[in-house]
């Protein structure tokens, strides 16, 4: 690298002294893994990300693009990082269309703040994510973490229909467009999903709206064991009701979600820490509400759940909010936590669940959730950091990864110390695609500037 | 490195000997009779390849692959050749892969709903063998009961329901390839969302430039509970498309809503008898899906827009048979205005769904300026377009007015914030036009992508990439130079 030490004044140049900041507090900010850039720079433009990128190029300094910061810590620590990009201050929303369902917004305008603006015209984006109160719309798709309602709206993948971007050669480019169909050239912007910002620094965004809906319901049932609970689950899956979310989970992360729900909205009375638990989150008229409640309190009687009962829409509301945050609180709920995401066929998952329900390893408590999307959620939790948790910890992430990998699912570490990742790692096995992955990144990114080492396989 | 091809024509006899020998003689056609059949799709392009051959497995296709890339002779694939772009026309001659004898379902995955099909495999029959379990795939082309899976993922073909269900690439969960080197590979996972770049995307849509793709694992959708379809008839055109309008405005998203004008519903009744009031000038084919309670609302509220928007008259299919026959007057109308002239060109642009009233005055003022009666027969939920140009190809005159109609509406589509292609692809029909859309930056990225993995535009040359911006290829292949003109 060339003459770090004057290279602040040299961003200055580029941008601006008051896009530019270097103080070691300003540097800490923005550190990942306590590992923090040189400059934190924020740009107002497209254009301007543009000439940052071309001047990375030109210096070989390794760039991430930030959000609100609040997913950092997803994937592996970059291997080099010298430029923070802030990217908030792009926060317009370019076009508008109620009439056509879709908007186009800059990456860094918070998800609420878009919320808002289309609250406002009856509409919203079913990117309900983790950390909502605070995440940009390019954080929530760079990170590719889950949307709630995927059951119902999908991933961004299926609503996203274009983007703007700088590419790893400081040029803006830009993919798909402003309309709800479109196969004109290849499908890049959804490429750029789920990537770590490892392929480029998004700068807009195109999205399909949704109407909202008009009346929201909730249904909490309560089983003596993981078996029937699981029946019970899997035939509302087969039912053919819309279920905007359906969760299903332990004693322990039932008792955790209680917990964090007397701290921000109040649990329903029955959100109690025993037996296994299915929530079924639906939404439309108030005739499909009904309709859906007289079925799940028919089908709970005859499945024999031990409890079972209709939620009100506030708290209906505040549960979704929470199964929404999920990532965050449990990553919270006590000193030394492991988080994995794990997919598995949807008949793999109970046997995930059963081991999780068996001998509990010492100084260890687990917490299982499994989304109707056949994503499974396990949180291994330690009351200290001592070595000896740690161990423990290392131990049974191994084992559920190679588990998983038996199972032909994946698994990723969303949340750990970084003392767990980098001894376990973040997913589960190599890919036997990686070459064709690192052809990808070589085409975007030629000057490997872009979150090196962030993503799958160390690209 | 592009290279450059010197080995002249016809072609090489030694590679037509290797891929008999590799095959059997009867997997292999080289005769210019058989040829001929080939050089068309359902595009007015035309482009003759010098070599058919019909693989039964992976490794029959890459060692076809392998054995075109030791005489440096460029592959397409082939599927039903139904596709609407020139997709799966030999633009520089050379080898044509056809699938239709990989056609095998290989799995059927009812709890995961999944399938594994091979490319061959006929659209429709894959939900033909899974409807027992109340599951069927989405993606629904006009052309469903002949078109093929691989060109579907190809194409990222899309149909009546993508409105609801999104186009195929929301459907597709992994891909097995054969890359331009011969060497197989696989990408996506089963149950989806595995971590990593998201290449099954990348490639579902890529219309044969990155790889060919031997197996496919698509998702399954499960039947809803209640269907209506209804048939809204209006005495202005303009009524109709303010309802479409008015509908998106509203929310209001129905699992498809199909717009005729009235030439061309009289085509379709003449042909089908549909039920298609001659005397009308639109109609829309609108079907709700979901709860019974969901659906019977939403078509209430529906009837109520048409109505507000001065429908003559809202009807309701009372039953199956009444549906299909509604259906059938909107799938086969291509093949119903196939009766009125020699030949017809199918449009396929994208506008904004609230830019639908301007649009169809514009291409009906297209149409009086180059001498066209133009039919629109369209997706008008989603803002596709298809506006249908007759002519008589032995007309060249004729033909060329046509494109340049074409080519103008294509340019409307883009000026009201929309798009080249809705479904059909760009393949050699608009790649000049996508100097429409892109820019060079845009290009280039494009074209490192293609590099990456097709890097001497072995696989399906000349296609997406204009020519003219010099993203082309440099290979040049002295019988296959006339090919590819426009006829």
């Amino acid at each position: 690298m060339s003459s770090t030490v004057s290279l602040p004044t040299r961003l200055e140049k580029l941008v601006g002294s008051d896009r530019v900041r270097a103080s070691e507090t300003a540097l800490q900010e923005f550190a990942i893994s306590g590992r923090a850039p040189l400059a934190v720079l924020k740009p107002r433009s497209a254009e301007e990300v543009a000439e940052i990128v071309s001047f990375a190029v030109a210096e070989n300094l390794a760039v991430v693009a930030c959000g609100s910061r609040s997913k950092l810590e997803l994937g592996m620590p970059p291997r080099g990082y010298d430029l923070a990009l802030d990217m908030t201050a792009l926060r317009q929303i370019a076009h508008y269309d109620p009439g056509d369902l879709t908007v186009s917004a800059d990456a860094g305008l918070p998800l609420h703040e878009l919320e808002g603006v289309l609250g406002a015209k009856n509409q919203f984006l079913p990117l309900a994510v983790p950390f909502f109160e605070t995440s940009t719309l390019g954080g929530a798709v760079a990170s590719g973490i889950d949307s709630v309602l995927r059951q119902q709206y999908g991933t961004a993948r299926d609503f996203l229909v274009g983007a703007e971007f700088v590419d790893g050669t400081g040029k803006l480019c830009k993919s798909g467009g402003r309309v709800v169909k479109n196969v004109t050239g290849y499908d890049l912007h959804k490429l750029l999903i789920g990537t770590l910002g490892t392929l480029g620094v998004i700068t807009r965004l195109n999205f399909r709206t949704f109407p909202l809906p008009e009346l929201r319901g909730a249904h909490l049932s309560t089983f003596t064991a993981l078996e029937p609970a699981l029946d019970f689950h899997a035939s509302l899956l087969k039912s053919g009701l819309p279920f905007s979310n359906l969760e299903l989970f332990d004693a322990e992360f039932s008792a955790l979600l209680a917990a964090w729900q007397n701290k921000t909205g109040g649990a329903p009375k029955s959100l109690s820490a025993d037996g296994w638990k299915v929530v079924a989150c639906f939404e439309g008229s108030t005739a499909v509400i009904e309709r859906i409640r007289r079925e799940l309190q028919e089908r709970s009687e005859r499945t024999k759940a031990a409890h079972s009962e209709n939620i009100d829409a506030r708290s209906a509301q505040s549960l979704e909010a929470s199964f929404r945050g999920a990532f965050h609180w449990l990553g919270r709920s006590a000193p030394n936590v492991a988080v994995l995401r794990i997919v598995l066929p949807r008949a793999a998952s109970g046997d995930v669940a059963e081991l999780l329900s068996g001998s509990q390893p010492p100084l260890l408590r687990s917490a299982f959730a499994l989304r109707a999307c056949g994503v499974a959620y396990v949180t291994l939790l330690a009351d200290e950091e001592a070595d000896a948790a740690n161990a423990i910890l290392q131990r049974e992430v191994t084992r559920l990864f190679s588990q998983v990998e038996e199972n032909k699912g994946s698994a990723t570490l969303l949340h750990a110390s970084p003392w767990l990742r980098e001894r376990v790692g973040v997913w589960s096995a190599k890919r036997a695609d990686l070459q064709m992955m690192q052809r990808v990144k070589q085409a975007f990114d030629p000057h490997n500037i872009f979150a090196p080492g962030r993503f799958v396989g160390g690209i | 490195m592009p290279r450059t091809i010197t080995d002249g024509s016809p072609m090489n006899p030694a590679l037509i000997r290797g891929l008999k020998s590799l095959l059997g003689p009867a997997n292999v056609l080289s005769q210019t009779e058989d040829l001929l059949l080939y050089e068309f799709d359902g595009s007015v392009e035309k482009a003759r390849p010098e070599v058919i051959v019909f693989p039964h497995t992976t490794q029959d296709v890459s060692r076809i692959v392998k054995l075109a890339a030791k005489y440096q002779v460029p592959v397409v694939g082939r599927g039903a050749g139904t596709g609407l772009s020139g997709g799966a026309l030999a633009r520089r001659g050379g080898v044509m892969i056809v699938f239709a004898r990989m056609n095998r379902i290989l799995e059927i995955d009812v709890e995961n709903r999944r399938a594994v099909v091979q490319p061959g495999v006929v659209n429709l029959d894959i939900t033909r063998a899974v409807e027992h379990a109340g599951l069927y795939f989405a993606p629904d082309p006009s052309s469903q009961k002949s078109c093929t899976i691989g060109g579907n993922v190809a194409e990222n073909s899309g149909g009546p329901h993508t409105l609801a269900y999104g186009l195929t690439t929301n459907h597709i969960a992994a891909l097995e390839l054969v890359m331009p080197d011969g060497e197989i590979a696989r990408v996506g996972s089963r149950h989806g969302d595995a971590p990593g770049y998201d290449l099954c995307g990348l490639f579902v849509g890529s219309e044969g430039t990155l790889a060919l793709v031997t197996e496919i694992t698509v998702k399954l959708t499960r039947k809803a509970e209640a269907v209506k379809t209804l048939l809204a008839i209006f005495d202005e055109v303009g009524d109709a498309s303010r309802t479409v309008v008015e509908m998106t405005a509203q929310g209001i998203t129905p699992a498809a809503c199909e717009m005729l004008d009235g030439w061309t519903l009289r085509a379709v009744e003449d042909y089908i008898h549909a039920g298609f009031p001659r005397d009308s000038a639109a109609v829309l084919l609108i079907e709700v899906e979901g709860l019974r309670e969901a659906a019977e609302s939403q078509a209430g509220a529906i009837a109520e827009i048409c109505n507000s928007n001065r429908a003559r008259e809202v009807r309701t299919a009372r039953d199956d048979r009444e549906r299909d026959l509604l259906w059938k007057g909107r799938r086969n109308a291509f093949g119903a205005l196939g009766r009125l002239a020699p030949s017809n060109y199918v449009l396929d642009g994208v506008i904004p769904r609230s830019k639908l009233p301007e649009a169809l005055e514009r291409i009906h003022a297209t149409g009086k300026k180059f001498g066209f009666q133009i039919g629109n027969i369209f997706h008008a939920g989603d803002g596709n377009l298809h506006p249908i140009v007759l002519y008589d190809p032995r007309d060249t005159g004729q033909f060329k007015r046509a494109i340049a109609a074409a080519e103008e509406i294509i340019r409307m589509c883009v000026s009201l914030g929309g798009s080249l292609t809705g479904e059909h692809g760009v393949g050699m029909e608009k790649n000049e036009l996508m100097t429409l859309l892109f820019s060079d930056a845009d290009f280039d990225l494009m074209r490192r992508i293609h590099d990456a993995f097709n890097p001497d535009s072995a696989l399906n040359p000349g296609k997406i990439f204009p020519l003219s911006k010099g993203c082309g290829e440099i290979r040049v292949h002295k019988s296959a130079q006339s090919a590819g003109t426009r006829r």
